[in-house]
């Protein structure tokens, strides 16, 4: 089908695409008109039965939870089908020249990072690692939570990276670690979930104490526990993504493959 | 202005589209669904939002202030550290195909078999 | 202005921003400035998505969209160079 064909059969389509998105559109309350019962009962119910002020953060922990645990291992599954799929990779081409990567390196021609770069960025490393760690324990009180807290966490150590010590990073971010780390991670709040059944109760519910006042840091039961937990989680998959994509970059090419 | 952002989602998805169909680069593709992907947060939040209504954190406000729903903000805010995560793997399975047959043209691309 | 009347022209503002800023990143070809499109996109983004009072979804769109994601694309596009 040549291009031109294939051009006006999309505007074909997409025309009746947006139709029907515009039928659909018309039937929703307009914007700013949210009529639903379940934004308001849950206003009124999560300072209370909760504990936490950050409605979202119980929300995703507490009330929504399984589909939280859903959503942090499709995460754990892209991290580790990037690492199968990138290792075997690699294992081929390793097997070809026996070098080590860090050969590699030495061997490359590669402009040394100038001086304000590697300044600027090691001395953002420790700021931002602390700001990605407050995110990640505070859910309950403020707009943070383990996912923002995890990547933040990461970029933290991609700050590494970037100032041009790719090695440090490697030495910092050893692989079989942030393996183990990951699924601690995940493991972890499968196992927090686990044990409220353990205890007769359904998966996933409060059940650590509430704490005295709202919006306390050790408050709201389970809640900030599994944002911990998913901050790690979160962090160690993102460094193993960023990894395996640098030993990959590391490794000079030889032709074609 | 009741019904301006879902024209916006809109535009979103098929200016999104388009840039899928008519793409000569494995990695051009892969920012078009990125795109295409974006316009479902903003519809997500554009439901869930209440006139006159403020972001549901009572931290230092009254519990009965009236607030935007949360419900749908929680779910866009896992939906996007998500989605990176499985652009990561998309893109690791364009550099197997860059490596596999040299290209990254799908056009090229659907010509091999298996 | 009331109140009401600034937050809607703020949001009519970022909402159009944002339309144009898809524009400008599918119609973009070369694989570099791809990605620094869309680092700009996903802050054009993150400022709906605050004046849609989702502070929540700033913070993970700002972190993931603007940085992350970027960083992830850079190294998979020197994967696939041409070596030189």
């Amino acid at each position: 089908m040549t291009p031109k064909a294939r051009r006006w059969l999309f505007a074909i389509g997409m025309a009746g695409l947006v139709a029907c998105y515009l039928w659909a559109f018309h039937g929703l309350p307009g914007f700013g008109n949210y009529p639903g019962p379940y934004g308001p009962e849950i206003l009124s119910r999560a300072i209370p039965e909760t504990n936490a002020t950050g409605v979202v953060s119980a929300i995703n922990f507490d009330y929504r939870g399984f589909d939280t645990v859903g959503e942090e291992f499709i995460l754990f599954a892209a991290a580790a089908g990037m690492s199968v799929v990138l290792r075997r990779l690699r294992g081929e081409r390793e097997q070809e020249q026996d070098h080590s990567p860090a050969d590699e390196v030495m061997h490359r021609n590669v402009a040394p990072t100038s001086s304000a770069l590697r300044v600027a960025a090691l001395i953002l490393v420790g700021p931002t690692a602390l700001i990605g760690w407050w995110l990640a324990t505070h859910a309950q009180t403020n707009p943070s939570g383990g996912f923002q807290g995890g990547v933040i966490l990461a970029s933290a150590f991609m700050l590494v990276y970037l100032s041009g010590e790719s090695i440090a990073f490697r030495r910092l971010s050893p692989v079989h670690l942030l393996d183990v780390a990951e699924a601690m991670g995940a493991g972890g709040f499968a196992a927090v979930g686990l044990a409220a059944v353990v205890q007769g109760l359904p998966f996933l519910y409060n059940y650590l104490p509430l704490g005295q006042s709202p919006g306390a840091v050790s408050s709201s039961g389970t809640i900030a526990l599994i944002s911990f937990l998913v901050g790690i989680e979160v962090a160690a998959a993102f460094m193993l993504i960023v990894g395996e994509l640098l030993e990959q970059t590391l490794l000079r090419r030889e032709g074609s493959s | 202005m009741t019904v301006f952002p879902f024209l916006v989602v809109a535009w979103i998805v098929a200016v999104g589209l388009y840039g899928l169909i008519t793409s000569r680069d494995l990695i051009h593709q892969i920012v078009c669904l990125i795109v295409v992907q974006s316009s479902t947060y903003v519809l997500l939040l554009g439901v869930g939002y209440v006139t006159g209504g403020v972001a549901p954190y009572f931290y230092d406000i009254g519990r009965r202030a009236l607030a935007v729903d949360p419900v749908v903000q929680a779910l866009a805010l896992t939906d996007v550290v998500v989605e990176a995560a499985v652009t990561a793997l998309l893109l690791s399975l364009a550099v197997q195909a860059h490596k596999r047959f040299g290209t990254l043209d799908p056009h090229d691309l659907a010509e091999f078999k298996g | 202005m009331t109140p009401h009347a600034v937050m809607q022209v703020l949001q009519v503002v970022a909402l159009v921003l944002v339309a144009v800023g898809a524009t400008v990143v599918v119609r973009t070809r070369e694989r570099v400035r791809l990605v620094i499109a869309l680092s700009a996109y996903g802050m054009l983004l993150a400022i709906l998505f605050f004046v849609f009072q989702a502070p929540d979804v700033t913070l993970s769109e700002l972190t993931v969209g603007a940085i992350a994601l970027p960083l992830i694309l850079l190294l998979a596009i020197s994967k696939v160079r041409k070596p030189q």
